[in-house]
C-alpha cells in the first residue's frame, strides 16, 4: 500500500479506537512528557519541544503545529509491555495444603502511539529478552505500533552509533513522520497496520511528499549529539574489567538506579511473596528491580556486587557487552534516557570512549 | 633386593635431586616402619630426624586438655614428615601417629642440617623442596581458617 | 515447566541429614513436573514465605528429593515442613551434569559440604551404569564428621564399585579418618586424568581451588564441571539476578566447564 498524506491526527485515533484498542501515546503532565492514555490528539504535546542534556530534561515551547519534536520523556513502552508491578498468581490455606489461583488479567487492547524508532528497537530487544514468556507474549500479541520517525534529533540521542537511527525500519504496524505544517507522511508496516490505515481519511502522497519525509530523517541521522565508540563494545567491555575507568565513575554514581527505570530495555525484576494479615492467603509479585540495589546480588547473606564500581561495571557492561553473549544483540537502543536521568549526568558514551581509549586491562590468568 | 639409596632415589620429595646429594643423605638414612596406631613422635619430643613416608597415612596431632588427642592434619605417602628438625629449639610441635601401616625412610636431622651447612647447592635444592611442601599445606590451611563450609550469616 | 506458577507438591518423607540440613521427599498434587536430569534445579515455594533455588539430589518412589539446608527464612521454612505439608515446586531448571560421560572414561566426583546433595545424582548414575567407566571415585569434604551427607549410604556407593572418601576439615575425637581439605584427597587418585570428566560442587572458593588442583594434575580444563550458584528468582532467564558476566546461571548452567567458569569466577564483583 502506497503511502498517503494525513491532515490530522484525530481521524487516525479514532480508527484505533474503534478497532477496539485503548490509545497510549505522550501527553504533558507537569514538567515533563509521559505515556498515558490518549483521547484524541488534543491531548498530543503540541508546542512543547525539549532540551536534553547529560542530568537535563526540561521542557521548551515549540512550534504549535508538531506534535513530536520532543525527544524520550522519563518513561518508556515497557512500562505498558513489562508493568513495573505484577501479580504472578495467589494461593489460599486449604484443609490439606493450599489452592493456586493463577488467572491474569487479560491483556488489554492497546495501540501504542508515538513510537519513536528508538523505542521500536528497543520493543525488538524486549521480545528477544522476554518474548518466551507466556504473560509478555499476551501482551504483546494486542498491542499495534504506530511509530512517528525523528526528524529532530535530541541533545543526548545517539541511536545511529547505537545501529538504529531516526526513521522506523521494522516491528511498526504504522509509520507516520511529521511535515511542517503539521500534516503527517503514514505508511502501513504489517497488514493489520495498512489495513486500519485504509479505514482513514487520506491523500495519496506525492513522491516530492515521500522524498522530502526520507530526507528530513535522514537530515536527523546527521545530528545525533553523541556518538559511541567505533568499536566492538562487547570485546572493549569484556577486555576492560580492570580499568580504572570503573573507580572514577564510581566516585561520581549515587547507585540510584534512575537510569535502569527509565531505560527502555532494562527488564531485571524480583519476585517477592506478601500474605494478607489472616496469613491465609498469600499473593506473589513480580516487580521491577535495578541492579545497581545492593540487594540484587544477595548471596549467602551478602551481595557478590558490593561497590558502586562492580555495580556500576555490571549495568554497563550488561548493556553493551554481555547482552551480545546472553540475547544476541545489543541492549542499548541510543535512546539516552539515561544521560538526561542520571541526577549526576554520567554519559554512558562518554564513559565507553574513555575506556576505548586505554589500553586493554591484562586478562586473569587461566587459573 | 632394593636399598635405601634406591627408595631414596624413587621417592617423590626428592624427585630431580643431584644424585650426588642424594648419594651423600643416604648415608644418614634408614628404613622406619611403623604398624598401624605407632606413635610416631609426640610433641615436645626431640626433633632429630625427619621422614619420607612411602605408604601409609600419619595423623600429626596435639593433645588438648579436655579433648585428648585433636588430630590437626592426615599427611600422606609421597611427601615428608617432620620440619622442626631444621630450626632450634629442635622440639616437635604437634605429635604424629600411624594410621595404618606406614613405611617410611627415616633421615637423621643433625646430619642432614651439616650437609645444608656444608653445601649451600644442596642446602638450597633440599629447602626448596621443604617449602613447596609448606605453601602447599599453609595454602590448604588457610582455606580450612576460611570455614567455607559453615552456615552463611 | 516454563512458567513462574508453582505446581503443588506434598512432602512424603522428611528425612534429618545434619543439625541444620534435611532432605525432603516429594509426590505431586498436581499434574507431575518433567522428570529433573542430574545438576538441575527446583524453585522450592513455601506458602507465604518464598521461593529458592534447591537442586534435585535424587528420586524416591513418587518423586524427587531435595536436600536443603536451613539458612533463611525460605529455606527454614521448607526444613520444617513434615510430611503432607504442602509446597510449590517449579522446574525443572538449567543445564545439568554432562552425563552420561563418555564410556570408559574415569569419573571423579569433589563434593564440598552441601555440594554433596547435587552430586548425589551423579553417583548414582555411575553406580547404575557402573560398567560404562572405569576407575569412578567420590571425593567428600566436609567441616566436622557430623556434616558429613549421607554418610549411611557410603558403604553401599563402595559396594557397587566406587572408591569413596572422606576428609574433614576439623576432627572429632572418635574420627579416625582423613583431616584436611578435600584436595589433599587428591593423592588417592588412580586415574588416567586426560580421559577424566570431574563434577565438583561445594562453596565457590572450594570448587576454584580443586578445580585449580584438577587441572594441575592434568584433567583438561574443559572436563572439570562446576555447579554455580548465584541469587535466583525466576530460574527463566528473565529476571537478570544470576548473571556471572556473559553467563546466565539458571540457563547457561548452574553446571558451566571450568575453561568458561574459571576465568569469571575470578573477576571480583562479576
Amino acid at each position: 500500500m502506497a503511502p498517503v498524506v494525513l491532515s490530522r491526527l484525530d481521524d487516525l485515533l479514532a480508527a484505533l479506537r474503534q478497532d477496539g484498542r485503548t490509545v497510549i501515546g505522550p501527553t504533558v503532565r507537569g514538567p515533563a512528557i509521559v505515556l498515558t492514555e490518549i483521547a484524541g490528539a488534543a491531548d498530543l504535546p503540541y508546542g512543547r519541544r525539549t532540551e536534553v542534556e547529560a542530568g537535563i530534561y526540561r521542557l521548551l515551547p515549540g512550534d504549535e503545529r508538531l506534535a513530536f519534536t520532543h525527544t524520550s520523556g522519563p518513561q518508556s513502552w515497557k512500562q505498558v509491555l513489562h508493568p513495573p508491578r505484577q501479580r504472578l498468581w495467589s494461593a489460599d490455606r486449604s484443609a490439606d495444603g493450599f489452592t493456586v489461583t493463577d488467572e491474569p488479567e487479560p491483556p488489554r487492547r492497546l495501540a501504542l502511539f508515538g513510537v519513536r524508532p528508538c523505542d521500536l528497537r528497543a520493543i525488538g530487544v524486549l521480545d528477544h529478552v522476554l518474548g518466551d514468556g507466556g504473560r509478555y507474549a499476551a501482551r504483546r500479541a494486542e498491542v499495534l505500533i504506530v511509530a512517528v520517525n525523528c526528524t529532530e534529533p535530541g541533545g543526548a540521542c545517539f541511536c545511529v552509533s547505537a545501529g538504529g537511527g531516526p526513521g522506523a525500519d521494522t516491528g511498526h504496524d504504522i509509520a507516520l513522520t511529521e511535515r511542517p505544517d503539521g500534516t503527517y507522511l503514514a505508511s502501513g508496516g504489517t497488514a493489520d497496520g495498512e489495513a486500519l490505515l485504509a479505514r482513514v481519511p487520506a491523500t495519496p502522497a506525492s513522491a516530492d511528499d515521500i522524498s522530502s519525509a526520507e530526507r528530513a530523517v535522514e537530515s536527523a541521522a546527521t545530528r545525533m549529539g553523541r556518538t559511541l565508540p567505533e568499536a566492538d563494545l562487547r570485546t572493549l567491555l569484556a577486555g576492560h574489567r580492570a580499568d580504572p575507568q570503573w573507580d572514577d565513575v564510581a566516585q561520581r554514581c549515587l547507585t540510584c538506579g534512575n537510569c535502569t527505570m527509565v531505560c527502555p530495555t532494562c527488564f531485571c525484576t524480583s519476585v517477592t511473596d506478601t500474605t494478607d494479615l489472616t496469613g491465609d492467603h498469600a499473593e506473589r509479585w513480580e516487580s521491577w528491580e535495578s541492579c545497581f540495589d545492593l540487594e540484587f546480588t544477595s548471596l549467602h547473606g551478602g551481595p557478590v556486587r558490593e561497590s558502586n564500581a562492580g555495580r556500576y561495571r555490571h549495568w554497563l557492561t550488561h548493556k553493551f557487552g554481555t547482552w551480545h553473549d546472553q540475547f544476541g544483540e545489543s541492549g542499548c537502543v541510543g535512546c539516552g534516557r539515561c544521560i538526561a536521568w542520571c541526577p549526576v549526568g554520567i554519559d554512558v558514551t562518554a564513559e565507553l570512549h574513555a575506556l576505548n581509549a586505554h589500553p586493554p586491562t591484562p586478562a586473569e590468568d587461566a587459573p | 633386593m632394593t636399598t635405601t639409596h634406591d627408595l631414596l632415589v624413587g621417592h617423590p620429595f626428592l624427585a630431580g635431586l643431584p644424585a650426588e646429594h642424594v648419594e651423600r643423605l643416604s648415608h644418614w638414612a634408614s628404613p622406619a616402619p611403623f604398624g598401624a596406631g605407632m606413635r610416631i613422635f609426640e610433641e615436645n619430643g626431640r626433633a632429630d630426624r625427619f621422614w619420607l613416608i612411602h605408604d601409609g597415612c600419619v595423623h600429626l596431632d596435639i593433645r588438648v586438655p579436655g579433648r585428648g588427642d585433636a588430630v590437626i592434619e592426615t599427611i600422606g605417602a609421597g611427601t615428608v614428615l617432620g620440619w622442626s628438625w631444621m630450626f632450634p629449639p629442635f622440639r616437635w610441635h604437634f605429635g604424629a601417629v600411624a594410621v595404618d601401616q606406614v613405611r617410611s625412610i627415616a633421615i637423621d636431622g643433625a646430619a642432614a642440617r651439616s650437609l645444608l651447612d656444608a653445601d649451600p647447592g644442596f642446602g638450597y635444592e633440599l629447602t626448596k623442596r621443604f617449602m613447596a611442601v609448606v605453601v602447599e599445606r599453609m595454602q590448604a590451611t588457610r582455606i580450612r581458617l576460611l570455614d567455607l563450609y559453615k552456615a552463611p550469616a | 515447566m516454563t512458567t513462574m506458577t508453582a505446581a503443588r507438591y506434598r512432602v512424603t518423607e522428611r528425612r534429618r541429614e545434619t543439625g541444620d540440613t534435611v532432605t525432603l521427599a516429594l509426590e505431586p498434587v498436581d499434574a507431575p513436573l518433567p522428570v529433573f536430569r542430574p545438576g538441575q534445579f527446583a524453585m522450592l515455594y513455601a506458602f507465604g514465605v518464598g521461593e529458592v533455588p534447591i537442586s534435585v539430589s535424587g528420586y524416591g518412589t513418587a518423586g524427587p528429593l531435595h536436600t536443603i539446608r536451613a539458612v533463611g527464612a525460605t529455606t527454614g521454612a521448607l526444613c520444617g515442613a513434615g510430611p503432607g505439608a504442602m509446597l510449590g515446586v517449579r522446574g525443572p531448571f538449567g543445564r545439568g551434569w554432562e552425563l552420561p560421560a563418555p564410556a570408559g572414561a574415569d569419573l571423579v566426583v569433589v563434593a564440598g559440604g552441601l555440594g554433596l546433595a547435587p552430586l548425589r545424582p551423579v553417583v548414582l548414575h555411575a553406580m547404575a551404569d557402573r560398567d560404562r567407566y572405569r576407575r569412578v571415585a567420590v571425593l567428600i569434604g566436609a567441616r566436622t564428621p557430623d556434616d558429613l551427607l549421607y554418610p549411611g549410604e557410603y558403604e553401599g556407593w563402595r559396594a557397587a564399585g566406587l572408591d569413596v572418601y572422606t576428609t574433614v576439615d576439623r576432627a572429632t575425637t572418635e574420627w579416625d579418618g582423613h583431616v584436611g581439605v578435600v584436595t589433599a584427597l587428591y593423592d588417592r587418585l588412580d586415574h588416567r586424568l586426560a580421559a577424566t570428566v570431574a563434577c565438583v560442587c561445594g562453596p565457590e572458593i572450594m570448587m576454584r581451588f580443586a578445580a585449580r588442583g584438577l587441572v594441575g594434575l592434568g584433567v583438561p580444563a574443559g572436563q572439570v564441571w562446576l555447579s554455580l550458584e548465584r541469587n535466583m528468582q525466576c530460574g527463566l532467564g528473565h529476571c537478570g539476578h544470576c548473571q556471572l558476566g556473559p553467563l546466565l546461571v539458571c540457563r547457561d548452567g548452574p553446571v558451566v566447564a571450568y575453561d568458561r567458569a574459571g576465568p569469571l569466577m575470578t573477576v571480583k564483583e562479576l
